[in-house]
């Protein structure tokens, strides 16, 4: 049994800047990744836009990865690549966690943990397409992996199914590599990307966009031949007689990332049914204490940066972890509102700068925002328009208002 | 009067040029001024794509262009970069293609993946 203070896992985004944290607070560290390569998605996103939060630059992913990675590195941090967990356990002594590499299997012991797992994506079959199984089927993270790591076209004609933005710039990479995009399809009225993915991504190359339109079958033996798609109604149900079969090669989907959390569930860590990922409070420590959650395994963000900004806070709330009854209070939202992370603030902790994340569930013009406490509006902003795609993060001091453990704290978004 | 989206930052401001008087309306920064009225009179952008390598463990390695290009000149340039087939390590930031197409602007390495190799 290895002793660390605070084990990380994960090695994107999220879990370096949780280690490099953790590490300058003082803590001993260990990071854990499964890849042979520190940096997590960000190595095959090779696009810009990267950084423009927290450094002020355009970077690439690998650059914005490599600037954590230098950093993790200079800060000598003990790291275990190419190295699986295979189970957690809270014991008494603390976190049992037992890892599996090529030199075997090796057991660690932590005083907290962070799960910086990150998300995976929807694949064919969450989205319910009929027909053959043939090969050409690929979720957009495996074409830029394919495209933008192992230097492998995956299509010359392709159909992409979902706006979200890995499919937007998917549709933009392969046009680039010198294929024929005929069109991104979105079974919603309104787009899943940012309206700049739209823009520099479909618009720049005449990509055109087709909402409420679906794949509802593949054909094709061997590889794929041809999608069928079909109009659907504001119920995402298709509409008999608006069929049209499209010849191509390759369907890309694009339909929705979703955290990774089976070892948060192991752990019997509550997860928010909304935002997918574990409930935590203002210092992104879970239901169960001790483990920390942060990144995209926590909600899906839009920018690494804030990935990023959530695994710093949450490396510094693991190593300042001392077992000890926290005085947590919820919450709430309302109905317009599709999430808010964090989910509750634990009172006993430093609440003098809780950044609170938030979508709103529906695309809406000219909002506000309010937070309620105890009848009490202590927190007003307003918004040209909220849209759901567009993740949108609000600063409160909630040391200055007035909450106790019987508080009732409300999250709303109005609309006028 | 055009209307499109400002892709400078995640902003994503809308913004309205009038092309007569070159006045932008919508932009929450100066950034976005600029960047209107070059999209009405000689839009730019960014290349972001890999060159072949002779590594096996790296056989593409990620790189841009250091400065936004013409817009009407993203595939000349793009047929330059596939040109090239990299055997020597370099590191982040290392020029690939020096002034590329006599644009002013060169094709640079964004990862130290083949130095770590």
């Amino acid at each position: 049994m290895i002793n660390y203070d605070v084990v990380v896992i994960g090695g994107g985004p999220a879990g370096l800047a949780a280690a490099i944290s953790a590490n300058k607070a003082g803590s001993k560290v260990l990071l854990i990744e499964r890849e042979a390569r520190l940096g997590g998605i960000l190595k095959q996103c090779i696009h810009d836009g990267f950084g423009i939060v927290k450094f002020g630059e355009k970077l690439s992913g690998p650059e914005y990865a490599e600037r954590y990675i230098d950093e993790f590195i200079k800060g000598k941090i003990d790291c275990e690549m190419l190295t699986f967990v295979t189970s957690i356990k809270k014991t008494a002594e603390g976190f049992a966690i037992t890892v599996v590499n090529r030199t075997g299997v090796i057991k660690y012991l932590a005083k907290s943990i962070v799960l910086a797992t990150g998300c995976r994506e929807r694949t064919a079959k969450q989205v319910s397409i009929h027909g053959t199984r043939p090969a050409g089927v690929f979720t957009a993270g495996q074409a830029q992996h394919f495209v933008n790591l192992l230097g492998e076209m995956v299509t010359k004609k392709c159909v992409i199914l979902g706006s979200g933005d890995i499919g937007l710039i998917m549709a933009r990479r392969l046009t680039l590599e010198g294929a024929e995009v005929l069109g991104v399809y979105e079974a919603k009225s309104t787009p899943s990307g940012l309206t700049r993915n739209i823009h520099q991504c479909l618009n720049d190359f005449n990509i055109p966009l087709h909402l409420s339109h679906t794949v509802t079958k593949v054909f094709g033996s061997e590889r794929l031949t041809s999608v069928e798609i079909t109009k659907v109604d504001e119920r995402m149900q298709p509409i008999a007689g608006t069929s049209e079969i499209i010849e191509c090669d390759s369907l890309i989907l694009s339909v929705g990332l979703i955290p990774e959390n089976e070892l948060a569930e192991s752990l019997g860590v509550e997860l928010d049914n909304f935002a997918k990922g574990p409930r935590c409070d203002g210092q992104f420590m879970t239901s169960v204490g001790g483990v920390f959650t942060c990144g995209n395994a926590t909600h899906v963000n839009d920018l690494a940066d804030y990935v990023s900004e959530s695994g710093e806070i949450a490396g510094i709330g693991a190593s300042a972890y001392a077992e000890a009854e926290r005085e947590l209070v919820n919450i709430g939202m309302n109905e317009k509102t599709l999430y808010i992370v964090p989910e509750m603030i634990d009172l006993k902790a430093n609440n003098s700068n809780t950044i609170l994340f938030f979508r709103s569930k529906y695309v809406l013009n000219k909002c506000k925002i309010n937070v309620i406490i105890d009848g009490v509006n202590v927190f007003a902003k307003k918004f040209a328009f909220l849209r759901p795609p567009e993740m949108e993060r609000i600063v409160l001091n909630f040391d200055e208002l007035k909450v106790t453990k019987d508080s009732k704290i409300e999250f709303e978004i109005v609309e006028g | 009067m055009k209307q499109f989206v400002c892709i400078v930052c995640p902003n994503g401001c809308g913004l309205m040029v009038d092309e007569n008087t070159m006045e932008v309306t919508g932009h929450k920064c100066k950034r976005g001024i600029d960047f209107g009225v070059n999209e009405v009179t000689n839009p730019m952008r960014t290349i972001c794509t890999t060159v072949k390598t002779t590594f096996a463990e790296a056989p593409v390695l990620p790189v841009r262009v250091s400065e936004d290009i013409p817009k009407s000149q993203i595939f000349e340039v793009m047929s330059e970069i596939n040109k090239v087939v990299l055997s020597k390590s370099v590191s982040r930031g290392d020029v690939i293609i020096a002034n590329v197409l006599g644009l002013g602007v060169d094709v640079i390495a964004t990862s130290d993946l083949i130095k770590e190799l």
